[in-house]
């Protein structure tokens, strides 16, 4: 069966390249960057290596860079490594359609000693600047705002928050795990203190993940023990992987032109047909500023789970923000802060394309999914088969 | 990714039934689109009262659509008596179980079975479910809980949130859910031993009649009058309550049901639960 991914803001398939780079470093050169002997040496040049080429991807220097676990330890340690540098200062504000990785870390923190203020967002997904003016203390140590949004795709003006929270004295944490590798990111011109990226988001393994720290910045470090990463992270480098994440981020700079061209008409294609053929079917999300790959489409009177099925058993992956999939009975809270009625949201599918997809593949999704929609429609006791 | 069964995922892919009858006997609906699933059921029945045809129309999950499919199997050739015997259970084991927090699309089906034959009879099943709404999020009522609870002998807020969807939204709900467990497993541990009888016995003759007309006037005519009909006492001898039903009631072919899945029942909950209707015609 053909099979068709479209579901790459979840994950990514890993680069043939980077699983050819990361190999040897299992079984052939196993060594401990730490240890003196010659085991040691040759990998730890290679994590050298790796550490220049994320930093490569983001423009900023490798010493800003702090290899961690996944996108979840990033952002925690940014937001908590934050708030334990600067204990007189209470405050928090981040937006309401944040990643459960940084949305439940400040609820949790908030029951705490700790206040948060939740920026809303407007019907396309997006931030009005002027309640983060308002939302902006004296007392507020970090300021989180993801880069682009993992549902919709919509991106942020990360620059100007930036220079606003910086004008209020705060730090600027941005999870940037959907944008790295699809959008171009130059750190030496950027207001952000602290950025959270994930491997396995951009064709490298899950199980790695990166903060960028800008230099200056106060950051206490969330594991303690060694001097890894000069004592900001301890714990014993995950060398094969993070040997992937440097080739991935090499590729992905390599790819960056591709993303922005050919991979953003695949999107732009996918959604202009589904949208022309089947009806009572919207865009969620601001459509201007938005990830080049990212889609996220409403279908009335349909519900997100049997679409899901149904493409599956076609062989397209897809995601949804219907209660059904979601593990709990909630729907998605990225579309239900954006005010999109309930029942827009249980129909709602994301689609998001990588450099891995072809024409072949979209051309199959356009003639399969209408069908699909048009058959649910047919069981369905509110829309009528149109 | 739901672990499914085969043949749950058969009925999703290759629903039986699917659509409408012209005319039908009872037409149930459950649920909405705002709650992420709704189910239309619907009936016609044959000469000798048994279903002949059911048809549904599904918004939903695999499992909503694959639940009323299988209803609608499962239903034709019965008569509405037995197809009430129906349970969420029965539905779920005949596609070979269901993941436990999909339970809530096959209590929706037998809801759905329920109302079209109540429907059917002239009542709005609806309206007796209604009570205090616990679950804000999904609108279920403590009546909808306790129920489902009883049934399926539910003991924690994770399995009522799995059968019914409440204290699934905010979870602002879910203290309330769990003194509803407490108290119907309270209650059905005590209700035979000592709540049930010694309130039998300390009944006058006077009590147990005035009780017995209270029910009606609260928990049965109301739902009678909404379909046009009505219920009159006539006489009590014993256990035994004699009614008659008027207005609509009285050329509803069916009013056999309508006494004995409601009022019985209701007399039996509010008063004690020995009591035999027999409806005067």
């Amino acid at each position: 069966m053909k099979t068709v991914f479209l579901d790459n803001n979840a994950t990514t398939r890993v680069a043939p390249e980077v699983v050819k780079e990361m190999l040897p470093y299992f079984s052939d050169y196993y060594g401990n960057p730490s240890s003196m002997h010659y085991f040691g040496g040759q990998v730890e040049k290679k994590v050298v290596e790796a550490r220049e080429q994320v930093a490569q991807l983001i423009n900023c220097d490798p010493t800003e860079i702090i290899f961690t676990s996944c996108g979840t330890e990033s952002n925690s340690t940014a937001i908590r490594g934050t708030l334990g540098s600067y204990t007189d200062k209470k405050h928090m504000v981040t937006s309401r359609v944040e990643h459960p990785a940084v949305l439940n870390l400040v609820r949790h923190l908030s029951k705490d000693s700790y206040d948060a203020t939740e920026l809303p967002v407007d019907r396309k997904g997006r931030l009005d600047l002027t309640d983060l003016e308002q939302a902006l203390t004296d007392s507020t140590a970090v300021v989180s705002i993801m880069y682009a949004n993992n549902e919709t795709g919509v991106i942020f003006p990360i620059e100007e928050i930036g220079q606003m929270v910086k004008s209020r004295g705060a730090v600027f944490h941005t999870d940037a795990v959907q944008a790295v590798g699809k959008i171009p990111l130059d750190m030496q011109k950027s207001t952000v203190d602290l950025l959270s990226l994930s491997g396995h988001k951009l064709h490298a393994p899950k199980g790695i993940g990166a903060l960028y720290v800008r230099k200056g910045t106060k950051l206490t470090p969330f594991m303690i023990g060694g001097h890894q990463e000069r004592g900001r992270r301890a714990g014993t480098e995950n060398v094969p992987y993070i040997i992937g994440l440097g080739k991935a981020a090499e590729l992905a700079r390599r790819h960056m032109e591709d993303e922005n061209t050919r991979v953003k008409m695949l999107r732009h294609r996918l959604e202009a047909e589904l949208i022309k053929r089947c009806p009572d079917a919207q865009v969620n999300g601001d459509q201007e500023h938005r990830l080049p790959n990212t889609t996220n489409i409403s279908f009335e009177y349909v519900e997100g789970e049997s679409i899901l099925l149904l493409l599956s058993a076609q062989g397209i992956a897809a995601s949804s923000g219907s209660a059904c999939t979601s593990g709990s009975l909630e729907p998605s809270h990225v579309l239900r802060a954006m005010g999109v009625p309930f029942t827009s949201v249980h129909g709602s599918l994301r689609l998001s394309v990588s450099i891995y997809n072809t024409d072949d593949d979209i051309d199959f999704t356009i003639e399969t999914l209408p069908p699909i929609i048009k058959r649910l429609r047919e069981i369905s006791p509110f829309g009528r088969s149109r | 990714m739901w672990n499914y069964t085969d043949k749950l995922k058969e009925y999703f892919t290759n629903p039986r039934n699917v659509g409408e009858i012209a005319n039908p006997d009872g037409v149930g609906e459950v649920g909405s689109l705002a709650c992420g699933d709704a189910l239309k059921f619907m009936f016609k029945l044959d000469q000798n009262n048994r279903i002949k045809e059911a048809k549904f129309q599904t918004f939903g999950c695999a499992s909503a659509i694959a639940s009323a499919s299988a209803l609608t199997e499962m239903v034709i050739g019965k008569t509405p008596e037995e197809a009430l015997q129906i349970t969420n259970r029965d539905i779920a084991d005949y596609l070979g179980g269901m993941p436990e927090e999909k339970m809530h699309c096959s209590v929706m089906g037998r809801e759905a079975l329920e109302a079209a034959i109540a429907r059917s009879r002239g009542i709005d099943l609806k309206k007796q479910l209604e009570g205090e709404v616990v679950c804000k999020c999904f609108g279920i009522t403590d009546r909808e809980i306790e129920r489902v609870i009883r049934e399926n002998n539910l003991t924690s807020v994770a399995d009522v949130t799995h059968y019914t969807k409440a204290g699934g939204g905010c979870e602002s709900c879910r203290p309330e859910i769990e003194s509803i467990i407490a108290a119907v497993h309270g209650q059905s541990r005590q209700e035979p031993a000592q709540q049930q009888k010694p309130a039998k016995r300390s009944l006058s003759n006077i009590q147990r009649m005035k009780l017995i007309e209270e029910t009606i006037e609260r928990e049965i005519r109301p739902s009678l009058r909404t379909d046009g009909g009505d219920i009159d006492l006539i006489d009590i001898q014993g256990t035994k309550v004699l009614v008659t039903l008027r207005g609509a009631c009285t050329a509803c072919p069916s009013s056999g049901f309508t006494l004995k899945g409601l009022v019985q029942s209701k007399l039996r909950e509010f008063v004690s639960d020995d009591i035999e209707v027999v409806v005067e015609s």
